[in-house]
């Protein structure tokens, strides 16, 4: 819960609790919000997968762990993004044109 | 410093669970990951409860730091053992910490929670305490903690080693893209830095690239080793993971983890900042 905690210190780069809704401070007319489940072979979602967000050129950007039901959320920028999810299940790969405000992407792994 | 000496694979420390005079330490920021399973034996390191000074923006002191590492049971002997979530950032910025305050044996786990986890290796879920020392810290070895005079009068001169997303260093993005954007800071890097993001030097499972490609790395980005090393991103644990590559890992001279990072140096009043992919001037 990282990023909503008041704190008299820096806040950290931890990733925040994926299952957590989208903070109050967070304005969806300024953010572009990229989330999902990512689901293995038969649908069932696969919690602790290792989410990442790569930019435009396949560039690492950000990495975040999957709650118990599966879910994963970035803030990034409108524009054209990859996912690549790593897991115990195996791995997958999905490919999101962003706007403002939520783009829901769905995530396999096989 | 090299690779042997500062780095342990997971071969090797889950054979060395329980070896006498090993602690595992795991560090996060959140310690929720510690809480729902853990290397047997480890104990735990909250990156902002224990290791930032609960009041102003600095470390804790070397008093602090003594009655710390005291409580959790880990001796001035013992080799510490470090990792953690979010590619062993926080566990390689526990490193630095380390040895700026003179720990001895110290090594990182190459690949941290993540390997640990996509091996399928044991967790476990059992309470540890480990009996009290009687912990002595150094001084703060100032030699590998940059302040932001030293950012500032490195522009141009030294290397300075921007080490967050390339989106970030172009200032199209203020912050990592699993954290909200809005920032009070400006966006854009310090002028001369070159990007080279902390993820160019590990593999996707979180281990570190071999010595071979980690020197191409730094070679082609453009590194003078002819001169002392900065390495910086938003607020020091990403630069302390390329601290750690290019001090401790590949050998290099006068390299410094500047702590304030950009949400220090982008809230400066009158200090220059560029903006866009290229390092900028002087």
């Amino acid at each position: 819960m990282t990023a909503q905690t008041a704190s008299t210190v820096a806040a950290g780069c931890a990733a925040p609790d994926q299952a957590a809704p989208l903070p109050l401070s967070v304005d969806l007319e300024k953010e572009t919000v990229i989330t999902g489940i990512v689901q293995a072979a038969g649908g069932d979602p696969v919690a602790g997968a290792y989410v990442r967000l790569l930019d435009r050129t396949g560039e690492f950007t950000a990495e975040v762990v999957t709650s118990p039901a599966g879910q994963f959320r970035f803030f990034a920028a409108p524009g054209t993004w990859q996912l690549r999810a790593l897991s115990r299940f195996g791995n997958g790969d999905a490919t999101v044109t962003a706007d403002r405000g939520v783009n829901e992407v769905s995530l396999a792994v096989a | 410093m090299s690779r042997d000496s500062a780095l342990v694979s997971a071969d090797w420390a889950e054979k060395n669970i329980g070896a006498p005079g090993v602690v595992f330490v795991e560090v996060d920021e959140d310690t929720t990951a510690y809480d729902g399973g853990h290397i047997a034996g480890a104990v735990k390191l909250d990156w902002r409860q224990d290791l930032q000074d609960p009041v102003r923006r600095d470390f804790v002191n070397k008093e602090q730091f003594e009655a710390l590492l005291s409580s959790r049971g880990i001796g001035n002997d013992d080799t510490v053992v470090l990792y953690g979530g979010n590619n062993n950032w926080f566990a390689a910025y526990a490193y630095w910490y380390f040895k700026l305050y003179g720990h001895g044996d110290i090594k990182l786990l190459d690949g941290g929670r993540k390997k640990w986890e996509l091996d399928a290796r044991p967790l476990s879920k059992d309470a540890v305490s480990r009996p009290a020392t009687q912990y002595v810290a150094k001084d703060q070895d100032l030699s590998i903690r940059a302040f932001r005079d030293d950012a500032v009068k490195a522009i141009g001169v030294q290397n300075l080693v921007d080490v967050r997303s390339p989106d970030e260093y172009a200032g199209r993005l203020l912050a990592p893209a699993h954290l909200p954007q809005e920032q009070a800071q400006r966006a854009g890097h310090i002028p001369t830095a070159i990007s080279v993001p902390w993820s160019k030097a590990a593999n996707e499972d979180g281990t570190f690239k071999s010595d071979a490609e980690l020197t191409e790395l730094y070679a082609a980005a453009g590194i003078d080793d002819s001169k002392d090393t900065i390495a910086y991103c938003r607020i020091g644990e990403r630069s302390s993971h390329t601290w750690f590559v290019l001090q401790e890992i590949l050998g290099k001279k006068n390299v410094k983890n500047y702590d304030g990072s950009w949400t220090e140096y982008g809230s400066l009043v009158g200090v220059p900042v560029a903006l866009g992919d290229e390092p900028g001037k002087a």
